[in-house]
């Protein structure tokens, strides 16, 4: 901790007598502006050239609305399930010694390396209505292939990695003391695992929550095949996106990505100042 | 609450780390368990929190077998060598912990936890850092409000791991005596652990001495400082000197002369002399005496380190004069132990 006392106001940290922070940071200035901001302003440069009016027109297309609506909630849900489960896998992959730990340890980052179609197409034959899943499904009146559900379910599978390897070093790093302090001050295993150990994975998982949602938001290949892309109803944004490319309405697609782009920006920027608040406070 | 460890070893994958303990702590005792590192204190420790199961042996609080309750129901205060505070809990929040989390029934209202809380922190003078969280608080600050919430839950015993380890020596002593006012305040059973000599014997109203998983010695500070029961003792508590010697007819011997010190109750044959290196009386004639030549000497603040070669320079050892003493200087120094021990020489196996 530094002795500045949190006053108001926007102030550099004092930076850390360690030198280089000038170079550094001009680096990375540049680095960002080179790989991100350039490319993305010349996204935003081009659908401006659309006019305020067009912009406006795409934007609040049906379509386009319901396409977002699709790509965020689906993401959004598929995120919120995987902190879930996410954090339990990590959790028992930390804490339990098993046959065929380290064989479930190196799956889970199977959805990272393959390529997304592939999964997307699995998960179709596994759950479109004739297959292994979809005929156990189908029974009960639930449809998965070429719903939205579907689309949270390719996303879930793609976004696990990304909670559990986020998670997981967080929970190794937990100290055995810290659980043996709370059992000797009276804590059951349940009042020591939410009241002590979960709080304490806050901002892991956020972090974890934060990209498996960035990563639902623009996932495209393993979506397309297990969504049935039926507009209004299952038709991702970056599908849009694409349809419109092919109709060389490039001036649309960028004005779709462009709000992509601002949605993904502020709700990231939103989760980091979470972060950063839980950090200043867990220190 | 009084804690009797009966006849307890603990093994850890056949290693034994506790090999057959025990030892009786009255009620209201504040006791220091002293050994080197990896000597089992720690084992001890979290034994009697019921951290650990012993692999053979009992531990009694009162007259009931602890093996019976869980370590949520044996009502210890642990405090942790790094702490273990929660950090993502304000001081108060941590120091409320054990008594948020007791069962509805026994649970004290929001307000009178935040009471109790703000009460202890007085205790540990810590007062107005309520809202702090732990990574802002200093070393010893931390110490204090581990401590403040092994307290909160009026704990039978309280149990504590090297509480001043990682704190510098000005604080170590300021703690360590606040440690005592707060003992005799509360009344606990207080047991602690320490590798600091001069820490358990300041402190505690009886040291427990441990080495390789047993107990050597039990004992007041005066008691074992002054008649430590085993070579053991003699070398870790204060400074000793100690050198080969030969025992015939109830008469020590050094090499093949008769030191003038006699213990007619040892068996004949080969044993060790520990004594003080100030606990000495210097000679003019050697008719019965130690003598050797002095090798080096060293002023240590009030008094003359001398050392000595005896036997033709075959044993070394350290004896304590005076600083304007004329043998200081002198080549060779004539003294007798005035107490002394003499332990017969074991195998070791
Ligand atoms: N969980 C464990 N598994 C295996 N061996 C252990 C375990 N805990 C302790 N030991 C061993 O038991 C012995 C006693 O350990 P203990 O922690 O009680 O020592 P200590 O007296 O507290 O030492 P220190 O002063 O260094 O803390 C050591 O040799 C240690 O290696
Ligand atoms: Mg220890």
């Amino acid at each position: 901790m530094t002795t500045a006392p949190a006053k108001a106001g926007w102030r550099f940290r004092q930076p850390s007598v360690i030198p280089g922070f000038g170079l550094t940071l001009g680096f990375s200035l540049a680095y960002l502006t080179l790989i991100i901001l350039i490319p993305l302003s010349g996204l935003v440069w081009r659908s401006a050239s659309l006019g305020w009016t067009d912009f406006w027109a795409i934007a609040t297309d049906r379509r386009t609305v319901k396409a977002l609506e699709i790509s965020f909630g689906t993401a959004f849900i598929a995120a919120a399930i995987n902190v879930v489960f996410g954090t339990i896998v990590a959790w028992v992959l930390v804490r339990y010694r098993f046959p065929g730990r380290r064989v479930i340890d190196a799956m889970v980052d199977l959805p990272f390396a393959l390529p997304t179609a592939v999964a997307g197409i699995a998960l179709t034959t596994l759950y479109s209505p004739k297959g292994w899943m979809g005929a156990l499904l189908a029974p009960l009146g639930i449809k998965v292939a070429y719903t939205p559900l579907g689309i949270v379910i390719a996303l879930v599978f793609i976004g696990l990695p990304f909670v559990v390897r986020t998670v997981q070093p967080i929970i190794e790093e937990i100290d055995k003391e810290v659980e043996e302090a709370a059992a000797t001050l009276g804590a059951n295993r349940f009042q020591t695992i939410f009241l002590v150990l979960f709080p304490g994975l806050a901002p892991a998982v956020v972090t974890g929550f934060a990209l498996a949602f960035a990563r639902g938001v623009g996932e495209y290949g393993s979506v397309i095949f297990i969504a049935g892309n039926l507009p209004y109803i299952s038709e991702i944004a970056p599908l849009l996106i694409v349809i419109r490319l092919e109709e060389y309405d490039y001036a649309a697609a960028t004005a779709i990505a462009t709000i992509m782009l601002a949605l993904s920006f502020a709700m990231l920027l939103v989760i980091n100042l979470i972060q950063s608040w839980t950090r200043k406070r867990y220190g | 609450m009084e804690v009797r460890v009966s006849n307890v070893r603990k093994e850890f994958d056949r290693f034994p780390a506790l090999r057959d303990v025990s030892l009786d702590i009255k009620s209201g005792e504040l006791i220091a368990l002293l050994g080197p590192s990896g000597s089992g204190k720690t084992t001890l420790l979290r034994l009697i929190a019921g951290l650990e199961r012993p692999t053979r042996g009992t531990i009694f609080f009162g007259d009931e077998d602890a093996s019976n309750r869980t370590i949520q129901e044996r009502n210890v205060g642990f405090v942790f060598q790094h702490y273990a505070l929660f950090r993502h809990m304000t001081v108060a929040d941590n120091i409320g912990f054990g008594l948020k989390v007791r069962p509805s029934a026994k649970r004290p209202t929001r307000a009178e936890i935040r009471r109790r809380a703000s009460e202890l922190l007085d205790l540990v003078q810590l007062s107005g850092l309520e809202k702090r969280y732990p990574a802002q608080l200093s070393g010893g600050q931390r110490q204090r409000v581990a401590l403040a919430r092994a307290m909160a839950i009026e704990p039978k015993v309280l149990l504590l791991d090297e509480p001043f380890g990682a704190l510098d020596a000005q604080v170590r002593r300021e703690l360590r005596r606040w440690l005592r006012e707060i003992h005799d305040a509360t009344g606990h059973t207080t047991i602690f652990v320490t590798h600091d000599q001069e820490e358990a014997l300041e402190l505690a109203d009886r040291v427990v001495v441990m080495s390789q998983g047993r107990i050597e010695q039990i004992g007041t500070a005066d008691e074992v400082y002054d008649t430590p029961n085993s070579p053991f003792v003699y070398g870790f508590i204060g400074e000793s000197s100690s050198l080969p010697v030969k025992i015939e007819d109830g008469q020590i011997w050094i090499a093949d002369r008769p030191i003038g010190l006699a213990t007619p109750d040892l068996p004949n044959g080969e044993a060790t002399l520990y004594f003080r290196p100030h606990d000495i009386e210097l000679l003019d004639e050697c008719n019965g005496c130690i003598a050797g030549t002095v090798a080096a000497s060293r002023r240590v603040a009030g008094t003359r380190r001398v050392e000595l070669e005896i036997g033709g320079g075959r044993e070394r050892i350290e004896i304590e004069l005076p600083v304007g003493h004329p043998a200081a200087q002198k080549s060779r120094v004539a003294f007798r132990p005035k107490r002394w021990k003499v332990f017969p020489k074991v195998d070791q196996a």
